[in-house]
C-alpha cells in the first residue's frame, strides 16, 4: 500500500534534523544515517501508531532516539572515528565562529554524557520546547531542564571557559554579542 | 645569563593565574553560566546542528521512501 502523500512529504521533511540529530548522538556519519534509514523503516512499519494532526517530527525524533537506546549505544565508540570523519561532513565552517573553537566545541559536546547531550541538542538546536524533549526522551520536564544545564555547565568546564573573553581572539563576534540583542 | 629555561616537560608558573582565580575549577560548583557564555554555546551548537540540515536529505533517504511507496507491501 502507498503512504499517503501527506505521510511522505513530512518524513521526507524531517529527515535533515534527524541526521543532525543522529550524528551528535553517534559522533559518526555513515552510523547516524544508518540509524535515520532504520528510524525510518521502523516508523513506516508503524505508521498506524502516528496520530495525524501531531508533530511528526517529535514522534521520529522519539524512534530515532529509542532505537538508538536500545541498538545503538552499546556498540558506541567501538568504530570511534570522531573528529576526522565528521569534519568531513561539514561543508561550512561557520565564518563567526573560528576553526579551532569549533572544532574544541564538538570534542566537548561529543565528551557529554549522552543523556544531556541529547537534552542540549533536542532545545538548543532542533528546537523543540523543553515539554517535547521531555516527551522524546520519555522523562519529566524539570529533567530535561537539569540536564540542559548541566551540560552547558560541562561544555563551558571543558572548553576551560568562564567568560566569553575566553572563547579567544574573536572579537568581532564578542562585540555582537554584547551590543546586540 | 637570563636564567630562563626552556620549560620542557617541568610545569610552568602561570603567572596569569592570580588574576583569574576561578579558572580551571575542577571544583563542580554549578556556577550559572553567563548570558554570553550561553549565548555562545548555543550558536556552536546549532552551527554544527544547521550544518548537516543545510545538506537537505540525501538520495539515499530519498530512494528509500520511493521503493517503500513503489509497491512493497508492509510487514518487511
Amino acid at each position: 500500500m502507498p503512504m499517503d502523500e501527506s505521510v511522505r512529504k513530512a518524513v521526507l521533511g524531517a529527515v535533515p534534523s534527524l541526521r543532525a540529530f543522529a550524528i551528535s548522538l553517534c559522533g559518526n556519519v555513515d552510523r547516524a544515517d544508518d540509524l535515520v534509514q532504520e528510524t525510518l523503516l521502523r516508523a513506516l512499519a508503524n505508521i498506524d501508531s502516528f496520530q495525524p494532526g501531531t508533530n511528526m517530527s517529535a514522534w521520529l525524533f522519539t524512534i530515532l532516539r529509542n532505537h538508538f537506546r536500545s541498538e545503538y549505544r552499546k556498540r558506541r565508540r567501538e568504530v570511534e572515528d570522531g573528529e576526522g570523519h565528521y569534519a568531513e561532513t561539514l561543508k561550512s565552517q561557520p565564518d563567526q565562529i573560528g576553526q579551532v573553537e569549533f572544532r574544541e566545541f564538538r570534542e566537548a559536546l561529543a565528551q557529554l554524557p549522552s543523556d544531556q547531550r541529547e537534552a542540549l541538542v533536542l532545545v538548543g538546536a532542533s528546537g523543540f520546547s523543553y515539554e517535547e524533549a521531555a516527551h522524546i526522551c520519555d522523562c519529566a520536564v524539570g529533567t530535561i531542564k537539569s540536564r540542559v544545564n548541566r551540560a552547558r555547565t560541562r561544555l563551558a568546564e571543558l572548553m576551560g571557559i568562564e567568560s566569553a573573553e575566553e572563547f579567544g581572539p574573536d572579537q568581532t563576534t564578542r562585540a555582537v554579542l554584547a551590543s546586540g540583542e | 645569563m637570563n636564567d630562563r629555561k626552556p620549560m620542557g616537560q617541568q610545569k610552568p608558573m602561570e603567572p596569569a593565574a592570580t588574576n583569574r582565580s576561578k579558572k580551571g575549577g575542577g571544583n563542580a560548583k554549578p556556577a550559572k553560566l553567563s548570558r554570553d557564555v550561553q549565548a555562545r554555546l548555543g550558536q556552536q551548537l546549532r552551527a554544527m546542528y544547521d550544518d548537516v540540515v543545510s545538506q537537505g536529505v540525501p538520495d539515499r533517504f530519498n530512494d528509500l521512501l520511493n521503493r517503500i511507496n513503489g509497491g512493497k507491501k508492509d510487514g518487511q
